[in-house]
């Protein structure tokens, strides 16, 4: 089982979840949050005066899936949150050792 | 010539001849007495809550309430200052250089009434220039209470999120009686010495824009910039309220401008037209200027310019066609752009929410122009036929009451501010600073 974990632009995420649920795809984790990365926020103006935001709004989103299908998760994903522009976010996939569904105690792939 | 100068009392008896009885005994209007309550209280509307929403939603939001709140008090000292010695001090008889002590407390306001009826009063009563009202004193005094009021909270905006409000309160009630109202009895009592010379305000471009943010660049420059000031992020906390705000500004100057015709007539609505016209040019203005310097036109962009618009065309509105004030509009929205935008960083002072930069520079702009595009006939009176018209003479006239109202506000604004500093001290710690007024000076916070 992996645990990917993916940083996107707050608007694509309507996209991103369209695009996964075919996929056999059963929860799906949101977090609004804020960070930045190569492009270390940006710099708005307000009357002539530049500020400088470190952090810039984006969404996270956890799935926990299968090792079947988790290229294919990812694939989905690079392409429903794709704008081409600076600030499109990130993918990281990591182990997931235990899955636990608290109502039935299920474990493993079964508790997905 | 001061705008509440409807008729002399000879002029008016001339015109309603041959009742004398009549003349020698003005009568009350209430078609204008109602114009004018409702412009009074449109008035109010720009402070509470318009300029106080304008300028909260500019500031940072550990700073919103303290921004909220320095309005509001301003509106509670000036309303008592005003009711015990401001107005006596701006509008009393007096001499061309101050009024005097006769309605000190309001003392004799209610002499008009007869049996439950208010005269109309005087204004300038037992002088060389007695003005005619056909409102009741109460109603006159009400409304330049709140022109009182708008003034100092204003100059709020140059030393946004910096202020020991202790300093705001003192400074308040000194300013309000030795800035304000000497430069107010200059301009518009029958008998003021810059109004004797030529100089027109029809409704407060000098009094109030020019007045207010001259003693805002003052004060910026002596209280300093504010901590982080080009380094952090001192971006506006939210830009909803200053819209809201900005946009009640713009309802109540209807009542700002079209209520300084005095009551409800033509030039009333004359002044409600350019009013609008100008606001609408000013913003556009901006909103070009900033679509071509920085690629986007912004929501703080195009309300400056409309604000920008709004205070040029005050000293104006009685005055031009609206085909001047369109042009009053245009020049005053791109001007105040380059003084709040471009100019202000290359000069380096703080003016946090460009009180100078637009009620300054808009102010000074409004009144140079005033003297340019008057309309003789829009003014005219029997006792002044051609009314003003614009000519270089009159450029002249309003550069010259500029300069002066320029003079006064940096000097005395000066001077009070070394007094309070070196007294009561202007300005709150670092540690205060960076923690925010809110819950420092306040003991509130908003989540």
């Amino acid at each position: 089982m992996k645990l990917v974990t993916a940083i996107i632009k707050p608007f694509k995420l309507d996209d991103v979840r369209e695009a996964l649920t075919p996929l056999g795809v059963q929860g799906l984790t949101v977090t609004e949050i804020r960070g930045f990365g190569r492009q270390k926020g940006q710099t708005e103006i307000y009357r002539g005066a530049e500020y400088h935001v470190s952090f810039l709004p984006k969404v996270k989103i956890e799935i926990a899936v299968s090792e079947a299908i988790v290229d294919e998760v990812v694939e989905t994903i690079l392409s429903a949150a794709h704008t081409g522009k600076i600030g499109d976010g990130k993918i990281f996939v990591s182990p997931l050792d235990r899955v636990i569904r608290i109502r039935t105690r299920e474990t493993g792939e079964g508790a997905l | 010539m001061p705008r509440f100068r409807v008729a002399s009392v000879a002029a008016l008896a001339f015109a309603i001849a041959p009742d004398a009885a009549l003349a020698a005994t003005p009568q009350i209007d209430t078609g204008d007495t109602a114009w004018m309550l409702v412009s009074t209280a449109l008035v109010l509307l720009m402070t509470i809550p318009g300029l106080g929403l304008f300028y909260a939603g500019m500031v940072r939001k550990k700073n919103v309430l303290a921004t909220l709140i320095q309005s509001f008090a301003i509106c509670c000292i000036v309303s008592l200052v005003w009711m015990v010695a401001g107005y006596s001090l701006a509008f009393g008889t007096g001499t061309p250089w101050i009024g005097d002590f006769s309605r000190v407390m309001l003392h004799g306001i209610a002499d008009h009434f007869h049996h439950g009826v208010d005269d109309a009063f005087v204004l300038g009563a037992g002088s060389s220039n007695p003005t005619v009202m056909t409102i009741p004193e109460s109603v006159y005094m009400m409304f330049q209470m709140t022109f009182a009021i708008i003034t100092p909270a204003l100059i709020a905006g140059s030393f946004a999120e910096r202020m020991k409000f202790s300093a705001l309160c003192v400074f308040t009630v000194l300013w309000s009686l030795l800035v304000y109202a000497p430069v107010a009895h200059w301009v518009w009592s029958p008998i003021g010495w810059v109004g004797g010379f030529g100089a027109v305000d029809f409704a407060g471009g000098t009094v109030v824009h020019i007045n207010s943010g001259i003693a805002g660049l003052v004060t910026a420059l002596v209280i300093g910039k504010r901590n982080g000031y080009k380094q952090d992020d001192l971006s506006p906390f939210n830009l909803t309220y200053a819209i809201i705000g900005a946009a009640l500004l713009w309802v109540g100057w209807f009542g700002f401008n079209a209520g300084s015709a005095g009551g409800a007539n033509g030039r009333a609505g004359m002044a409600m037209l350019t009013t609008q016209v100008a606001a609408a040019a000013g913003g556009l203005a901006w909103m070009i200027a900033e679509w071509i310097h920085s690629r986007k036109p912004t929501a703080l962009g195009i309300i400056s310019g409309a604000v920008a618009g709004l205070v040029a065309i005050t000293p104006a509105a009685g005055f031009v066609l609206p085909g001047a004030a369109v042009l009053i509009g245009l020049i005053a929205g791109g001007i105040c752009f380059w003084a709040s935008v471009i100019l202000k960083h290359r000069l380096g002072y703080d003016d946090s929410l460009d009180a100078f930069g637009v009620h300054g520079v808009g102010g000074i702009t409004g009144a140079l122009l005033t003297g340019l595009f008057a309309y003789g006939p829009l003014s005219a009176t029997d006792a002044n036929p051609s009314g003003t018209v614009g000519s270089l003479v009159q450029f002249v006239r309003q550069a010259e009451a500029v300069g002066i109202t320029i003079v006064w506000s940096v000097v005395v604004t000066y001077l009070l501010l070394k007094a309070i500093d070196l007294t009561i001290g202007l300005r709150v710690s670092r540690e205060a600073e960076l923690e925010g007024l809110d819950m420092v000076l306040h003991g509130e916070r908003i989540n």
